[in-house]
C-alpha cells in the first residue's frame, strides 16, 4: 500500500502542517519565520521525492528547483531575520500579538 | 521504505515539533538545526546528493546561525514571557493547520494508486547538474545571483537604517 | 614489491575480511576504514601537541615539557590521564542537555571531514562524487557547535567568544570556498579523488601540483590564511585568546569536555591541512618522478605534518589580530583577490600552453595585489621605530 513516494508525500505534508501551524500561532516574530522555512523545506522535498520517482530523472527538474529554492529561501531568511532586528530596535519588542496597529 | 527512513522522517518530524513547540527560542533554534540535517539525510536517502550537501551547507551552516544570531541580537532569549509564547488566536492556527494536513493527507491517499513504483535509480554526477545550470537553466541562475545580491544589500540597509536615524 | 608497500594497508584490509562471509565483507572493510581513521588522526594528534608545545617553548627562547619520557614525548599520555581524572564541573545554571551536546556534536563533525581525504592511492574511504562539498558541508556545520558550547555555559564572557568566533568563521568560509573552487574549475570535478589523479603527473621531472602555477600557488596562499581563521588558530585566535576572554567559549568546560574541544581544534587543523595537501600540494604524489618507489601514504603524511609545522611557526611568530581587522582583511582583501583568482585562472585556461600565460597571470596577480594592498595602508602611517626599556 505505502509506496517510498507516498511515505515522503506524507512526511513533507506533516512538516508543512507543523511549520504552519508555528507560523500562526506563536508570538514572536523569529518563530514565525521558523515556521515560514520549515514550510520552504517540506516543499523541497516534496519537489526532490518527485524528481526520484517520475517520470524523468534524468532531466534534473525537480534538483533544480530545489536548488533554486534553498537559494531563495536563505536570502529570504536574511532579509526577514534583518527586518524583524529592525522592528525589535523600533518598539523594543518581538512580539506579534502588540504589533496590531499600522501607526509606528 | 526501510528502518533508516522511517528513523530519520521520525526525527525530522520530532525536530521539527520541537521548534515550534518549545519555550526557549535557542532551543527552538537548535532544534530547527536537527530537523534540517533530518531533512538532508532524507534527500540523501533519495540519491539526490548534491541537493542534500547543499542543504547542509546553506541550512544548517548558515540559516540556522542567523536565526540564532537574531533571537540573540533581538533579546528574546531572556525575558520570560507574561503571556505565555502563544498567541491569542492560536487555536484558530491550529485549525487551519490541521485542516491542510487533512486535506493534503486526503489528497496523498486517493492518489495513492497512481503513484509510481519503484524506479532506478537515477545517477546524477555533479558534471550533469553543472551542464544544466549552465544550459538550460542558465536564466533562472542568473536571476537568482541578481536576487541574492539584492538581498544583501537590503539586509544591509534594512539592519543599518535604524542606526542613522538614532544618530541624528 | 613496491606495490605491495605502497597499497599494504588495503592488502591488510582485504586479508581480514576475507575471514567473513562475503554478505558482511563490504561492511566490514568500511568498519576497519573508520578504525584506522579514528586510530590514525587522533595519533597525529598527539604528536601535534608534543610537537606545538616543544616548537613554539624553542621558538620563545624555553624549553617545552620535558619530565615525561626522554624530551617531553610521552607528554600526550599525561595530558589524557590529567583530562580524564578532572572533576567535571558544570555551572549551576547551565543548560544541561545542550552543554553536554557541544563537544560531543564537534568532534563528530570534525571527524566526518576524514572520511573523504584520499590518504593514499586507492586508499579513501568514501569516494563521492562531489566530495568535496561534503567536507565544506561538515565544515560548516561546526560553527552551530561553537555557538552551543558559548551559548549554553551562561557566561558573558563565553557567549562572547562563541559570538566572535562565528563571525571568523562564517566570514572565512566564503575565502576558503572560493580557494578551493578555481582548483574544481581547472579540475574539472568535486571528486578529490580526481583532483589528486589530475595531479599526479610529472614533466621533466616535475610534478603538476597546483601549487606550482600562478593562480594556485595565490589560491595556496588564501586557502592557507582562510584555514588558519576557520580552525581559530593563531593569529585569528581571538575567539580563545587567553589574555582577553579566559578561555574564550570553552571557559566553563574541564576535564574530558575540554579535552574533546582541544582534540576537536586539533582535528580540525589536521584537517584543513589533510584538504590543502590534496587540492593544491598534490595529495600522495611524490615531488618528484624519481620518487614515486616511496609509498603514496607516507607523501601524504609527511605533507600534512609539514602543513603543521607551519602552523605551529606562524603562531609562535605572528602577533594576534584584533577582531575588526580579522573581519577587514577578510572581507575587503581576501575576498577580492580570491574572486581575481578566479578571472586569472580561467585567462590561464583559455590561453593555451606556453610561457606568455605565465607571464600574464603572475603579473595580472602580482600588480593588483600591490595595488590593493598600497591602497589599503594608505591612511596608516608608520613613524620610525621606537623602543623603550625598562629602567
Amino acid at each position: 500500500m505505502m509506496t517510498p513516494l507516498a511515505g515522503y508525500l506524507l512526511v513533507a505534508a506533516l512538516l508543512f502542517a507543523i511549520g504552519l501551524a508555528g507560523a500562526l500561532t506563536r508570538r514572536n516574530a523569529i518563530i514565525v519565520l521558523i515556521g515560514i522555512e520549515l514550510m520552504l523545506n517540506a516543499a523541497n522535498l516534496n519537489l526532490i521525492a518527485f524528481w526520484r520517482y517520475g517520470p524523468h530523472p534524468e532531466a534534473l527538474t525537480g534538483m533544480m528547483f530545489a536548488i533554486f529554492s534553498i537559494a531563495v529561501a536563505a536570502a529570504e531568511a536574511a532579509v526577514g531575520l534583518g527586518l524583524v532586528i529592525s522592528i525589535h530596535r523600533h518598539a523594543q519588542t518581538t512580539d506579534l500579538d502588540q504589533m496590531n496597529r499600522m501607526k509606528g | 521504505m526501510g528502518i533508516a527512513f522511517w528513523i530519520v522522517a521520525a526525527l525530522t518530524i520530532a525536530g521539527s515539533l520541537a521548534a515550534v513547540l518549545f519555550r526557549n527560542l535557542v532551543h527552538c533554534a537548535l532544534a530547527l538545526t536537527v530537523a534540517f540535517a533530518g531533512l538532508a539525510l532524507l534527500f540523501l536517502q533519495l540519491d539526490a546528493q548534491f541537493a542534500g550537501f547543499v542543504q547542509i551547507l546553506v541550512y544548517v551552516g548558515a540559516v540556522a546561525i542567523l536565526v540564532v544570531f537574531a533571537i540573540l541580537l533581538t533579546r528574546s532569549s531572556e525575558t520570560p514571557k507574561d503571556g505565555g509564547v502563544f498567541s491569542t488566536t492560536w487555536l484558530a492556527g491550529l485549525v487551519i493547520a490541521a485542516a491542510i494536513f487533512a486535506v493534503l493527507g486526503w489528497a496523498l491517499l486517493q492518489s495513492l494508486a497512481g503513484l509510481a513504483q519503484q524506479s532506478a535509480t537515477p545517477s546524477v554526477t555533479v558534471q550533469q547538474i553543472g551542464n544544466a545550470l549552465m544550459g538550460r537553466y542558465v536564466l533562472p541562475l542568473e536571476i537568482v545571483a541578481s536576487l541574492l545580491t539584492a538581498a544583501l544589500i537590503g539586509a544591509v540597509i534594512v539592519a543599518l537604517h535604524e542606526k542613522k536615524q538614532e544618530a541624528e | 614489491m613496491i606495490e605491495k608497500a605502497d597499497q599494504i594497508f588495503i592488502l591488510l584490509r582485504n586479508w581480514l575480511v576475507s575471514f567473513l562471509p562475503p554478505a558482511w565483507q563490504t561492511a566490514a572493510g568500511v568498519v576497519l576504514g573508520v578504525i584506522g581513521i579514528i586510530a590514525v588522526f587522533p595519533g597525529l594528534f598527539a604528536i601535534t601537541t608534543v610537537l606545538e608545545r616543544k616548537g613554539i617553548g624553542r621558538m620563545q627562547n624555553r624549553l617545552g615539557p620535558n619530565r615525561v619520557g626522554p624530551f617531553g614525548i610521552l607528554q600526550p599520555i599525561a595530558d589524557a590521564i590529567k583530562s580524564l581524572t578532572k572533576e567535571d564541573v558544570i555551572p549551576t545554571n547551565a543548560d544541561g542537555v545542550v552543554h553536554f551536546l557541544a563537544p560531543v556534536y564537534l568532534v563528530v563533525v570534525a571527524f566526518m571531514g576524514f572520511a573523504v581525504l584520499p590518504v593514499g592511492r586507492n586508499m579513501v574511504l568514501v569516494d563521492m562524487d562531489a566530495s568535496l562539498l561534503f567536507y565544506f558541508a561538515m565544515g560548516a556545520s561546526t560553527e552551530v557547535s561553537i555557538f552551543m558550547a558559548g551559548w549554553s555555559s551562561r557566561n558573558k564572557y563565553s557567549l562572547l567568544g562563541a559570538m566572535r568566533a562565528v563571525a571568523q568563521m562564517i566570514s572565512y568560509e566564503v575565502p576558503l570556498l572560493l580557494s578551493s573552487v578555481v582548483i574544481v574549475m581547472m579540475t574539472g570535478s568535486l571528486s578529490l579523488v580526481k583532483i589528486v589523479e589530475a595531479q599526479n603527473q610529472y614533466t621533466w621531472g616535475l610534478p603538476h601540483w597546483y601549487i606550482f602555477t600562478p593562480w594556485g600557488f595565490a589560491g595556496f596562499i588564501m586557502y592557507a590564511i582562510a584555514g588558519t581563521a576557520e580552525t581559530n588558530r593563531s593569529p585569528f585566535d581571538l575567539p580563545e585568546g587567553e589574555s582577553e576572554l579566559v578561555a574564550g567559549y570553552f571557559t566553563e568546560y574541564s576535564g574530558f569536555k575540554f579535552a574533546l574541544f582541544f582534540l576537536a581544534e586539533y582535528l580540525g587543523m589536521l584537517s584543513i591541512s589533510g584538504l590543502g595537501t590534496t587540492l593544491f600540494l598534490g595529495g600522495w604524489s611524490a615531488p618528484l618522478a624519481a620518487l614515486t618507489w616511496v609509498p603514496s601514504w607516507f607523501w601524504f603524511f609527511s605533507k600534512v605534518m609539514l602543513s603543521i609545522v607551519v602552523f605551529i611557526w606562524i603562531r609562535g611568530t605572528l602577533p594576534r589580530l584584533r577582531q575588526d581587522q580579522l573581519m577587514n582583511f577578510a572581507w575587503k582583501f581576501v575576498i577580492p583577490m580570491t574572486l581575481l583568482n578566479l578571472f586569472v585562472a580561467a585567462i590561464w585556461r583559455f590561453m593555451g600552453e606556453g610561457w606568455l600565460r605565465w607571464i600574464v597571470s603572475s603579473s595580472i596577480l602580482i600588480v593588483v595585489y600591490i595595488a590593493v594592498a598600497r591602497a589599503g595602508m594608505r591612511r596608516k602611517h608608520f613613524g620610525p621605530r621606537s623602543y623603550r626599556y625598562a629602567d
